[in-house]
Protein backbone atom coordinates (compact mmCIF):
# COMPACT_ATOMS: atom_id res chain seq x y z
CA UNK A 1 0.00 0.00 0.00
CA UNK A 2 1.42 3.35 -1.02
CA UNK A 3 1.73 5.53 2.04
CA UNK A 4 3.11 8.70 0.52
CA UNK A 5 1.45 11.72 -1.04
CA UNK A 6 2.27 15.25 -2.12
CA UNK A 7 0.21 16.66 0.74
CA UNK A 8 -0.72 14.89 3.95
CA UNK A 9 -3.41 16.40 6.15
CA UNK A 10 -3.66 15.46 9.82
CA UNK A 11 -7.25 15.74 10.99
CA UNK A 12 -10.45 14.75 9.19
CA UNK A 13 -12.49 17.65 10.45
CA UNK A 14 -14.10 20.35 8.39
CA UNK A 15 -10.79 22.17 7.88
CA UNK A 16 -8.99 19.00 6.79
CA UNK A 17 -11.86 17.88 4.56
CA UNK A 18 -12.28 21.32 2.93
CA UNK A 19 -8.55 21.60 2.29
CA UNK A 20 -8.45 18.06 0.87
CA UNK A 21 -11.33 18.98 -1.42
CA UNK A 22 -9.70 22.15 -2.79
CA UNK A 23 -6.37 20.33 -3.28
CA UNK A 24 -7.83 17.21 -4.87
CA UNK A 25 -9.85 19.40 -7.22
CA UNK A 26 -6.57 20.88 -8.46
CA UNK A 27 -5.20 17.40 -9.06
CA UNK A 28 -2.92 17.27 -6.02
CA UNK A 29 -2.34 13.89 -4.41
CA UNK A 30 -3.69 14.05 -0.85
CA UNK A 31 -3.85 11.72 2.13
CA UNK A 32 -5.98 12.65 5.14
CA UNK A 33 -5.24 10.85 8.42
CA UNK A 34 -7.97 10.90 11.03
CA UNK A 35 -7.73 9.36 14.49
CA UNK A 36 -11.37 8.54 14.89
CA UNK A 37 -13.98 9.38 12.26
CA UNK A 38 -14.86 12.18 9.87
CA UNK A 39 -15.91 15.39 11.61
CA UNK A 40 -15.29 14.03 15.08
CA UNK A 41 -14.24 17.18 16.94
CA UNK A 42 -15.46 20.74 16.75
CA UNK A 43 -16.56 20.26 13.13
CA UNK A 44 -19.79 18.61 14.07
CA UNK A 45 -19.99 20.10 17.52
CA UNK A 46 -20.54 23.80 17.02
CA UNK A 47 -23.48 26.18 16.74
CA UNK A 48 -23.39 26.38 12.95
CA UNK A 49 -22.81 30.13 12.85
CA UNK A 50 -21.58 31.67 9.61
CA UNK A 51 -20.81 35.03 11.16
CA UNK A 52 -18.64 38.00 10.37
CA UNK A 53 -19.94 40.23 13.17
CA UNK A 54 -18.38 39.70 16.57
CA UNK A 55 -15.12 38.49 15.04
CA UNK A 56 -11.61 39.65 15.74
CA UNK A 57 -10.38 41.88 12.86
CA UNK A 58 -7.50 39.44 12.27
CA UNK A 59 -9.83 36.68 11.09
CA UNK A 60 -12.47 38.93 9.58
CA UNK A 61 -10.98 38.85 6.05
CA UNK A 62 -11.51 35.06 6.01
CA UNK A 63 -15.09 35.42 7.25
CA UNK A 64 -15.97 38.18 4.79
CA UNK A 65 -14.42 36.34 1.84
CA UNK A 66 -16.25 33.13 2.74
CA UNK A 67 -19.62 34.90 3.05
CA UNK A 68 -19.16 36.86 -0.14
CA UNK A 69 -17.66 34.23 -2.42
CA UNK A 70 -17.82 30.70 -1.06
CA UNK A 71 -20.85 30.01 1.15
CA UNK A 72 -23.48 31.18 -1.38
CA UNK A 73 -22.33 28.59 -3.95
CA UNK A 74 -21.26 25.81 -1.62
CA UNK A 75 -24.39 23.63 -1.79
CA UNK A 76 -24.33 23.77 -5.56
CA UNK A 77 -20.59 23.17 -5.77
CA UNK A 78 -20.70 20.15 -3.45
CA UNK A 79 -23.94 18.77 -4.85
CA UNK A 80 -25.46 18.57 -1.37
CA UNK A 81 -27.63 20.97 0.60
CA UNK A 82 -25.45 22.29 3.42
CA UNK A 83 -28.45 24.28 4.73
CA UNK A 84 -26.82 27.68 4.40
CA UNK A 85 -28.98 30.68 5.34
CA UNK A 86 -27.75 34.22 4.73
CA UNK A 87 -30.49 35.83 6.78
CA UNK A 88 -28.50 37.89 9.23
CA UNK A 89 -27.23 37.73 12.78
CA UNK A 90 -28.84 39.42 15.76
CA UNK A 91 -26.71 39.87 18.85
CA UNK A 92 -29.20 40.67 21.56
CA UNK A 93 -29.03 43.02 24.51
CA UNK A 94 -31.24 43.16 27.60
CA UNK A 95 -29.43 45.84 29.63
CA UNK A 96 -27.61 49.14 28.98
CA UNK A 97 -24.38 47.31 29.87
CA UNK A 98 -25.10 44.82 27.06
CA UNK A 99 -25.69 47.70 24.64
CA UNK A 100 -22.31 49.08 25.56
CA UNK A 101 -20.58 45.75 24.81
CA UNK A 102 -22.33 45.55 21.45
CA UNK A 103 -21.50 49.15 20.53
CA UNK A 104 -17.82 48.37 21.07
CA UNK A 105 -17.98 45.24 18.91
CA UNK A 106 -19.98 47.04 16.24
CA UNK A 107 -17.69 50.05 15.89
CA UNK A 108 -14.62 47.78 15.68
CA UNK A 109 -16.24 45.76 12.90
CA UNK A 110 -17.40 48.87 11.04
CA UNK A 111 -13.84 50.19 11.16
CA UNK A 112 -12.68 47.22 9.08
CA UNK A 113 -15.48 47.59 6.57
CA UNK A 114 -18.19 45.23 7.81
CA UNK A 115 -21.78 46.33 7.36
CA UNK A 116 -23.15 45.93 10.87
CA UNK A 117 -25.26 48.35 12.89
CA UNK A 118 -26.98 48.87 16.24
CA UNK A 119 -30.78 48.70 16.25
CA UNK A 120 -33.36 49.27 19.00
CA UNK A 121 -35.81 46.81 20.56
CA UNK A 122 -38.62 47.70 18.22
CA UNK A 123 -36.48 47.16 15.14
CA UNK A 124 -35.26 43.86 16.60
CA UNK A 125 -38.85 42.63 16.95
CA UNK A 126 -39.59 43.69 13.38
CA UNK A 127 -36.85 41.31 12.25
CA UNK A 128 -37.78 38.62 14.77
CA UNK A 129 -41.29 39.07 16.24
CA UNK A 130 -40.84 36.13 18.62
CA UNK A 131 -38.38 37.95 20.86
CA UNK A 132 -39.60 39.13 24.27
CA UNK A 133 -39.87 42.75 25.43
CA UNK A 134 -36.82 42.15 27.62
CA UNK A 135 -34.71 42.68 24.50
CA UNK A 136 -33.90 46.38 24.27
CA UNK A 137 -31.55 46.36 21.33
CA UNK A 138 -29.13 44.37 19.22
CA UNK A 139 -26.33 44.52 16.75
CA UNK A 140 -27.55 43.51 13.31
CA UNK A 141 -25.43 42.15 10.50
CA UNK A 142 -27.72 41.27 7.60
CA UNK A 143 -25.12 39.25 5.67
CA UNK A 144 -24.38 36.82 8.51
CA UNK A 145 -26.14 33.48 8.77
CA UNK A 146 -25.80 29.81 9.59
CA UNK A 147 -25.32 26.41 7.98
CA UNK A 148 -25.32 22.77 9.00
CA UNK A 149 -21.82 21.87 10.24
CA UNK A 150 -22.28 18.11 10.01
CA UNK A 151 -23.54 18.19 6.44
CA UNK A 152 -20.89 20.72 5.41
CA UNK A 153 -18.08 18.57 6.80
CA UNK A 154 -19.45 15.41 5.22
CA UNK A 155 -20.12 17.17 1.89
CA UNK A 156 -16.48 18.31 1.72
CA UNK A 157 -15.36 14.80 2.68
CA UNK A 158 -17.59 13.10 0.13
CA UNK A 159 -16.45 15.37 -2.70
CA UNK A 160 -12.77 15.27 -1.72
CA UNK A 161 -12.95 11.47 -1.67
CA UNK A 162 -14.68 11.49 -5.05
CA UNK A 163 -11.97 13.77 -6.43
CA UNK A 164 -9.33 11.26 -5.37
CA UNK A 165 -8.26 12.32 -1.88
CA UNK A 166 -7.43 9.28 0.23
CA UNK A 167 -8.95 9.25 3.71
CA UNK A 168 -7.66 6.84 6.31
CA UNK A 169 -9.55 6.79 9.59
CA UNK A 170 -8.39 5.07 12.76
CA UNK A 171 -4.82 6.35 12.33
CA UNK A 172 -3.60 8.29 15.33
CA UNK A 173 -0.65 10.54 14.56
CA UNK A 174 2.04 10.31 17.22
CA UNK A 175 4.99 12.15 15.77
CA UNK A 176 6.29 14.36 12.98
CA UNK A 177 9.83 13.94 11.68
CA UNK A 178 12.14 15.94 9.46
CA UNK A 179 14.42 14.46 6.82
CA UNK A 180 17.24 16.71 5.55
CA UNK A 181 15.80 19.75 7.30
CA UNK A 182 12.28 19.43 5.85
CA UNK A 183 9.11 17.83 7.13
CA UNK A 184 8.87 14.36 5.68
CA UNK A 185 7.54 11.65 7.97
CA UNK A 186 4.30 11.27 9.84
CA UNK A 187 4.41 8.44 12.36
CA UNK A 188 1.14 6.90 13.50
CA UNK A 189 0.38 4.25 16.08
CA UNK A 190 0.27 1.68 13.27
CA UNK A 191 2.53 2.84 10.48
CA UNK A 192 4.48 5.59 8.81
CA UNK A 193 3.53 8.02 6.06
CA UNK A 194 5.58 10.40 3.95
CA UNK A 195 4.73 13.67 2.28
CA UNK A 196 6.38 16.80 0.92
CA UNK A 197 3.89 19.01 2.71
CA UNK A 198 2.05 18.31 5.94
CA UNK A 199 -0.97 20.29 7.12
CA UNK A 200 -1.70 19.97 10.82
CA UNK A 201 -5.41 20.57 11.46
CA UNK A 202 -6.16 18.28 14.38
CA UNK A 203 -8.06 20.60 16.73
CA UNK A 204 -6.70 20.88 20.27
CA UNK A 205 -4.62 17.75 19.71
CA UNK A 206 -2.55 19.70 17.17
CA UNK A 207 -0.52 21.08 20.05
CA UNK A 208 0.76 17.70 21.17
CA UNK A 209 1.62 16.71 17.61
CA UNK A 210 3.38 20.04 16.88
CA UNK A 211 5.37 19.60 20.09
CA UNK A 212 7.02 16.48 18.64
CA UNK A 213 8.81 18.70 16.13
CA UNK A 214 9.60 21.52 18.54
CA UNK A 215 6.69 23.85 17.80
CA UNK A 216 4.24 25.01 20.45
CA UNK A 217 0.98 26.88 20.07
CA UNK A 218 -0.61 28.11 23.29
CA UNK A 219 -4.06 26.57 23.27
CA UNK A 220 -6.23 24.38 25.45
CA UNK A 221 -9.48 22.52 25.19
CA UNK A 222 -12.66 23.95 26.65
CA UNK A 223 -15.99 22.17 26.87
CA UNK A 224 -18.78 23.42 24.62
CA UNK A 225 -22.35 22.32 25.26
CA UNK A 226 -25.55 22.60 23.30
CA UNK A 227 -29.10 21.31 23.19
CA UNK A 228 -31.46 20.33 20.41
CA UNK A 229 -35.25 20.65 20.49
CA UNK A 230 -37.82 18.54 18.68
CA UNK A 231 -38.92 19.97 15.31
CA UNK A 232 -40.93 23.18 15.71
CA UNK A 233 -43.01 25.13 13.22
CA UNK A 234 -40.79 27.55 11.34
CA UNK A 235 -40.19 30.65 13.48
CA UNK A 236 -37.17 32.52 12.14
CA UNK A 237 -34.11 32.20 9.93
CA UNK A 238 -31.56 34.47 11.62
CA UNK A 239 -28.54 33.37 13.60
CA UNK A 240 -28.78 34.58 17.20
CA UNK A 241 -26.32 35.46 19.86
CA UNK A 242 -26.42 37.57 22.98
CA UNK A 243 -24.19 40.22 24.51
CA UNK A 244 -24.28 38.26 27.75
CA UNK A 245 -23.19 35.12 25.84
CA UNK A 246 -25.83 33.12 27.74
CA UNK A 247 -26.92 31.33 24.58
CA UNK A 248 -26.61 31.34 20.80
CA UNK A 249 -28.19 29.34 18.04
CA UNK A 250 -30.63 29.00 15.21
CA UNK A 251 -33.54 27.00 13.85
CA UNK A 252 -32.38 24.32 11.42
CA UNK A 253 -33.96 23.31 8.13
CA UNK A 254 -35.31 20.28 9.94
CA UNK A 255 -37.24 22.57 12.31
CA UNK A 256 -35.33 21.77 15.45
CA UNK A 257 -33.54 24.51 17.34
CA UNK A 258 -29.87 24.14 18.13
CA UNK A 259 -28.89 26.34 21.05
CA UNK A 260 -25.46 26.42 22.60
CA UNK A 261 -24.55 28.06 25.83
CA UNK A 262 -22.40 28.16 28.87
CA UNK A 263 -22.85 27.55 32.57
CA UNK A 264 -19.71 29.44 33.49
CA UNK A 265 -18.02 26.25 34.64
CA UNK A 266 -17.08 25.02 31.18
CA UNK A 267 -13.35 25.39 31.67
CA UNK A 268 -13.38 23.22 34.79
CA UNK A 269 -14.76 19.94 33.54
CA UNK A 270 -13.10 16.64 34.47
CA UNK A 271 -10.75 15.14 31.93
CA UNK A 272 -12.81 12.59 30.09
CA UNK A 273 -11.90 10.52 27.03
CA UNK A 274 -14.74 12.08 25.18
CA UNK A 275 -16.73 15.22 25.83
CA UNK A 276 -19.56 14.56 28.25
CA UNK A 277 -22.38 16.99 28.97
CA UNK A 278 -22.61 18.36 32.50
CA UNK A 279 -25.77 18.52 34.58
CA UNK A 280 -25.55 22.31 34.90
CA UNK A 281 -25.46 23.50 31.35
CA UNK A 282 -28.60 22.39 29.49
CA UNK A 283 -30.80 23.68 32.32
CA UNK A 284 -28.90 26.94 32.34
CA UNK A 285 -29.28 27.33 28.55
CA UNK A 286 -33.06 26.71 28.89
CA UNK A 287 -33.36 29.48 31.48
CA UNK A 288 -31.46 31.79 29.16
CA UNK A 289 -33.54 30.98 26.08
CA UNK A 290 -36.92 31.36 27.78
CA UNK A 291 -36.16 34.96 28.73
CA UNK A 292 -35.72 35.80 25.07
CA UNK A 293 -38.31 33.38 23.62
CA UNK A 294 -41.11 32.76 26.14
CA UNK A 295 -43.06 30.72 23.58
CA UNK A 296 -40.31 28.07 23.45
CA UNK A 297 -40.99 27.07 27.08
CA UNK A 298 -43.12 24.17 25.82
CA UNK A 299 -40.57 22.97 23.26
CA UNK A 300 -39.11 19.60 24.14
CA UNK A 301 -35.38 18.99 24.37
CA UNK A 302 -34.57 15.70 22.63
CA UNK A 303 -30.82 15.81 22.94
CA UNK A 304 -27.90 17.59 24.52
CA UNK A 305 -24.35 17.32 23.29
CA UNK A 306 -20.90 18.59 23.99
CA UNK A 307 -17.56 18.96 22.27
CA UNK A 308 -14.13 20.46 22.73
CA UNK A 309 -13.21 23.94 21.63
CA UNK A 310 -9.53 24.33 20.74
CA UNK A 311 -9.18 27.64 22.50
CA UNK A 312 -6.15 29.66 21.45
CA UNK A 313 -4.48 32.03 23.94
CA UNK A 314 -5.72 35.07 21.98
CA UNK A 315 -8.94 33.47 20.70
CA UNK A 316 -8.11 33.48 16.99
CA UNK A 317 -6.64 30.60 14.99
CA UNK A 318 -3.12 29.95 13.83
CA UNK A 319 -3.00 29.53 10.05
CA UNK A 320 0.57 29.68 8.90
CA UNK A 321 3.62 28.04 7.38
CA UNK A 322 6.14 27.05 10.03
CA UNK A 323 9.51 28.59 9.15
CA UNK A 324 11.57 26.27 11.34
CA UNK A 325 10.02 23.23 9.69
CA UNK A 326 9.84 23.79 5.94
CA UNK A 327 6.85 22.00 4.47
CA UNK A 328 4.77 22.12 7.66
CA UNK A 329 1.59 24.19 7.71
CA UNK A 330 -0.43 24.64 10.89
CA UNK A 331 -4.17 25.36 11.09
CA UNK A 332 -5.56 25.10 14.60
CA UNK A 333 -6.79 27.06 17.60
CA UNK A 334 -10.08 28.02 15.94
CA UNK A 335 -11.56 28.69 19.38
CA UNK A 336 -15.07 27.53 18.56
CA UNK A 337 -15.61 29.77 15.55
CA UNK A 338 -13.77 27.93 12.79
CA UNK A 339 -16.84 26.51 11.08
CA UNK A 340 -18.06 29.79 9.57
CA UNK A 341 -14.70 30.43 7.94
CA UNK A 342 -13.97 26.83 6.86
CA UNK A 343 -14.41 27.34 3.09
CA UNK A 344 -11.99 30.28 3.15
CA UNK A 345 -9.54 28.42 5.39
CA UNK A 346 -9.60 25.40 3.07
CA UNK A 347 -8.93 27.72 0.16
CA UNK A 348 -5.90 29.45 1.72
CA UNK A 349 -4.48 26.20 3.06
CA UNK A 350 -4.64 24.68 -0.41
CA UNK A 351 -2.82 27.75 -1.73
CA UNK A 352 -0.16 27.58 0.98
CA UNK A 353 0.34 23.86 0.31
CA UNK A 354 0.88 24.57 -3.39
CA UNK A 355 3.44 27.27 -2.61
CA UNK A 356 1.15 30.08 -3.76
CA UNK A 357 0.54 33.43 -2.09
CA UNK A 358 -2.67 33.19 -0.04
CA UNK A 359 -5.48 35.08 -1.80
CA UNK A 360 -6.97 36.14 1.56
CA UNK A 361 -5.12 38.15 4.21
CA UNK A 362 -4.01 35.81 7.01
CA UNK A 363 -1.10 37.96 8.18
CA UNK A 364 -2.62 38.34 11.65
CA UNK A 365 -2.77 34.58 12.21
CA UNK A 366 0.93 33.73 12.40
CA UNK A 367 2.13 31.10 14.86
CA UNK A 368 4.97 33.35 16.08
CA UNK A 369 2.66 36.13 17.29
CA UNK A 370 2.43 35.05 20.94
CA UNK A 371 4.27 37.25 23.43
CA UNK A 372 4.46 37.22 27.21
CA UNK A 373 2.50 40.00 28.91
CA UNK A 374 5.58 41.80 30.28
CA UNK B 1 -9.66 2.37 19.60
CA UNK B 2 -11.02 3.00 16.13
CA UNK B 3 -10.29 0.41 13.47
CA UNK B 4 -8.13 1.53 10.55
CA UNK B 5 -10.26 2.03 7.46
CA UNK B 6 -8.89 3.17 4.13
CA UNK B 7 -11.91 4.98 2.73
CA UNK B 8 -10.61 4.59 -0.83
CA UNK B 9 -10.85 0.80 -0.92
CA UNK B 10 -13.85 -0.06 -3.06
CA UNK B 11 -16.84 -1.72 -1.43
CA UNK B 12 -18.38 -2.32 -4.85
CA UNK B 13 -21.20 -0.65 -6.72
CA UNK B 14 -24.51 0.30 -5.16
CA UNK B 15 -27.01 -2.31 -6.29
CA UNK B 16 -30.69 -1.37 -5.91
CA UNK B 17 -32.81 -3.80 -3.87
CA UNK B 18 -36.59 -4.33 -4.01
CA UNK B 19 -37.11 -3.22 -0.38
CA UNK B 20 -35.04 -0.03 -0.58
CA UNK B 21 -38.21 2.02 0.05
CA UNK B 22 -38.68 0.46 3.49
CA UNK B 23 -38.69 3.08 6.24
CA UNK B 24 -36.08 2.19 8.86
CA UNK B 25 -35.91 5.35 10.99
CA UNK B 26 -39.55 6.18 11.68
CA UNK B 27 -38.98 9.50 13.43
CA UNK B 28 -37.00 10.99 10.58
CA UNK B 29 -38.44 8.81 7.79
CA UNK B 30 -35.17 7.46 6.44
CA UNK B 31 -35.33 4.46 4.13
CA UNK B 32 -33.14 1.41 3.77
CA UNK B 33 -32.05 2.54 0.32
CA UNK B 34 -30.94 5.93 1.64
CA UNK B 35 -28.87 4.26 4.35
CA UNK B 36 -27.26 1.87 1.86
CA UNK B 37 -26.51 4.71 -0.52
CA UNK B 38 -24.93 6.78 2.27
CA UNK B 39 -22.44 3.95 2.88
CA UNK B 40 -21.45 4.18 -0.80
CA UNK B 41 -21.09 7.95 -0.39
CA UNK B 42 -18.36 7.17 2.16
CA UNK B 43 -20.28 7.21 5.45
CA UNK B 44 -18.74 4.19 7.19
CA UNK B 45 -19.60 4.70 10.85
CA UNK B 46 -22.91 4.89 12.69
CA UNK B 47 -22.18 8.47 13.68
CA UNK B 48 -21.34 9.56 10.14
CA UNK B 49 -24.55 7.94 8.88
CA UNK B 50 -26.52 9.69 11.59
CA UNK B 51 -25.06 13.10 10.80
CA UNK B 52 -25.58 12.55 7.09
CA UNK B 53 -29.16 11.26 7.15
CA UNK B 54 -30.52 12.10 10.64
CA UNK B 55 -31.22 8.43 11.43
CA UNK B 56 -31.77 8.17 15.18
CA UNK B 57 -31.85 11.95 15.62
CA UNK B 58 -35.59 12.32 16.03
CA UNK B 59 -37.90 12.03 19.01
CA UNK B 60 -36.83 8.51 20.01
CA UNK B 61 -33.12 9.26 19.52
CA UNK B 62 -32.50 5.93 17.83
CA UNK B 63 -34.03 3.73 20.51
CA UNK B 64 -36.13 2.08 17.81
CA UNK B 65 -33.94 2.00 14.72
CA UNK B 66 -30.28 2.03 15.71
CA UNK B 67 -29.95 -1.76 15.72
CA UNK B 68 -31.62 -1.98 12.31
CA UNK B 69 -29.43 0.78 10.87
CA UNK B 70 -26.33 -0.92 12.22
CA UNK B 71 -27.30 -4.20 10.56
CA UNK B 72 -27.82 -2.50 7.20
CA UNK B 73 -24.56 -0.54 7.35
CA UNK B 74 -22.56 -3.59 8.44
CA UNK B 75 -23.99 -5.70 5.63
CA UNK B 76 -23.18 -3.01 3.07
CA UNK B 77 -19.60 -2.74 4.36
CA UNK B 78 -19.25 -6.51 4.58
CA UNK B 79 -18.29 -6.51 8.27
CA UNK B 80 -19.92 -8.11 11.34
CA UNK B 81 -22.40 -5.72 13.01
CA UNK B 82 -20.60 -5.92 16.35
CA UNK B 83 -17.56 -4.32 14.73
CA UNK B 84 -19.47 -1.07 14.30
CA UNK B 85 -19.46 1.24 17.28
CA UNK B 86 -22.85 2.73 18.08
CA UNK B 87 -23.51 6.45 18.10
CA UNK B 88 -23.20 8.35 21.38
CA UNK B 89 -26.33 8.31 23.52
CA UNK B 90 -26.99 11.64 25.16
CA UNK B 91 -29.25 13.06 27.85
CA UNK B 92 -32.17 13.42 28.24
CA UNK B 93 -33.44 9.83 28.03
CA UNK B 94 -36.91 11.08 27.09
CA UNK B 95 -37.83 14.42 25.50
CA UNK B 96 -38.30 17.04 28.23
CA UNK B 97 -39.96 20.44 27.93
CA UNK B 98 -37.67 23.41 28.30
CA UNK B 99 -39.66 24.79 31.23
CA UNK B 100 -39.12 21.51 33.11
CA UNK B 101 -35.45 21.05 32.28
CA UNK B 102 -34.86 24.66 33.33
CA UNK B 103 -35.56 23.79 36.98
CA UNK B 104 -32.67 22.92 39.24
CA UNK B 105 -34.78 21.04 41.80
CA UNK B 106 -38.29 19.78 42.45
CA UNK B 107 -38.98 22.85 44.55
CA UNK B 108 -38.59 25.02 41.48
CA UNK B 109 -40.97 23.10 39.27
CA UNK B 110 -43.49 25.92 39.00
CA UNK B 111 -40.87 28.63 38.58
CA UNK B 112 -40.65 28.50 34.81
CA UNK B 113 -44.25 27.60 33.99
Amino acid sequence: MNSSAEVLIIGGGVIGCATAYYLAKKGIEVIVLEKNQIGEGGSSRNGGGVRQSGRDPRELPLAMYAVEHLWPILSEELGMDVEYYKKGNLRLAKTPAHIKILEGLTSRAQAVGLKVQMIDGEEVRKINPHLSDEVIGASWCPTDGHANPMLTTLAYYKNARKAGARFITGEKVLELKKVKGRIRKVITDHSEYEAETVILAAGFESRKIANTIGIDIPMQRVLLEALVTEAQPKMFEQMLGTAEADFYGHQSTHGSFVFGGSSGMDAYTSDYDRPVTTSFTASCICRGIMKYFPELAEAKIVRTWSGWIDECADKVPVIDKVEEVPGLIVACGFTGHGFGICPAVGTVLSELAMGEQPSIDISGLKYGRFKAKI
Amino acid sequence: MAKIIDRSISIGEFIPQPDDDLIICRCEEVTKGEIRRAVHDGMYTMTEIRRYLRTGMGLCQGQTCSKLVKGIVAKELGVPADQLEGGTSRAPVRPVEMKILANESEKEVSKHE
